[in-house]
């Protein structure tokens, strides 16, 4: 859902709590809540659907 | 350009590189491999009529992998699975520089805490131990003695993965606080910064401060050769500056012109040279995208016209 030009409101997963992101996420991005300051993926725009990213793997890098 | 981009995770890197694209008009397809299926002679990915696929993949095993079967299906991905091969692996890194003849720290490998322990005595003290695989400095040990040696050997014996049983082993390089970052696509130099720490370990990701950094002749060879050691492609080539003293400032007193390449990265991040440099990174990424399929639609038509 847009709520102006530059942020879309979304429920963090974690809290329940509605929260605004950039309004040019794109699907994969990783984000942190606003409330939490966990790190959230976002998996779908429309809706916008947030999940929380995969931790840290061993293998993850350049 | 029809571009698939091979992702997992859309870091600020894929974020700039997708802007830049999208902003030349070129159709791209993300391709989060997490969600795909692989076979032997086809995949459920989107990749038919892709012009070129380039592979951002955060998670080495998933690059190397997929990479691998898109290059089998003929589809064009940079970088190849060859050059992940050899950059994913710092043991397969060290000798392809070492047969090129590019400079790189002394290293030796071990498969046994006993053995390692024999290698790591020769270098003296202090020297380093790494992972084979990993990145951002997880897991590296510079090791300033027997009791410390043994500690981590023990350690990491007992952490389950195979890999680290696998030591690798390194001359410490007392370089003058900072080493050096190079982007270079096919040899060539982008963008080049500075990552300078108190810290023995400078990775920008580790918190090292960046600047940028120009280029002399002799390090632009070492990229551009250390680049070819590895099969080309898009790549973080890291240098240490030696022959300085390691409490100078090369930045005030000039570097001493010789270098050491310690690592050639494949899925080079390249937020932080963006940022460092004045250098448009991935304009000039998406620059070498589009040579990169105009040359392969042309040996498409040469092919066809013979």
């Amino acid at each position: 859902m847009t709520s102006d030009t530059d942020t879309l409101t979304a429920e963090d997963p974690i809290t329940g709590e509605e929260i605004e992101i950039p309004a040019d996420v794109e699907v994969g991005e990783i984000i942190d809540s606003p409330v939490t300051g966990t790190e959230l993926e976002v998996i779908s725009l429309d809706p916008v659907v947030l999940d929380e990213a995969p931790e840290l793997e061993e293998d993850w890098g350049e | 350009m029809r571009v698939g981009v091979l992702y997992s995770r859309i870091r600020k890197d894929e974020k700039l590189l997708l802007g830049e694209l999208r902003e030349r008009g070129h159709d791209v397809e993300k391709i989060d491999v997490r969600k795909e299926r692989f076979g032997l002679d086809s995949t459920t990915a989107a990749v038919d009529d892709l012009d070129l696929v380039v592979d951002r993949c955060l998670s080495t095993s998933r690059s190397l992998y997929a990479t691998r079967f898109l290059d089998s299906y003929g589809v064009p991905v940079v970088n190849g699975p060859e050059t992940g091969d050899v950059c994913a692996d710092k043991a397969k890194n060290s000798l392809a520089l070492a047969e090129a003849d590019v400079p790189t720290p002394a290293t030796e490998v071990a498969f046994t805490t006993e053995a390692a322990l024999e290698a790591i005595e020769s270098f003296g003290y202090p020297c380093v131990l790494k992972p084979v695989t990993g990145s951002w400095g997880r897991l590296m040990a510079k090791i300033d003695s027997r009791n410390a040696a043994e500690a981590i050997l023990e350690h990491k014996e007992t952490l389950g993965h195979y890999e680290h049983k696998v030591f690798y082993v390194q001359e410490f390089v007392d370089k003058p606080g900072r080493d050096v970052r190079v982007l270079a696509v096919d040899g060539e130099p982008i963008a080049a910064m500075t990552r300078s720490s108190e810290h023995w370990l400078t990775n920008a990701a580790k918190g090292g401060e960046t600047a940028p950094f120009e280029l002399d002749d002799r390090a632009t060879e070492l990229v551009e050769r250390a680049s070819e050691a590895v099969g080309g492609g898009m790549l973080g080539v890291d240098l240490m500056e030696v022959g300085v003293e390691a409490d100078a400032d090369p930045a005030e007193t000039g570097g001493s012109g010789e270098y050491t390449v310690h690592e050639v990265n494949h899925t080079v991040e390249f937020k932080a040279l963006d940022a460092a440099t004045d250098v448009d990174v991935p304009a000039r990424v998406v620059d070498w995208l589009e040579a990169k399929a105009a040359d392969l639609a042309d040996g498409a038509v040469a092919e066809v016209d013979a």
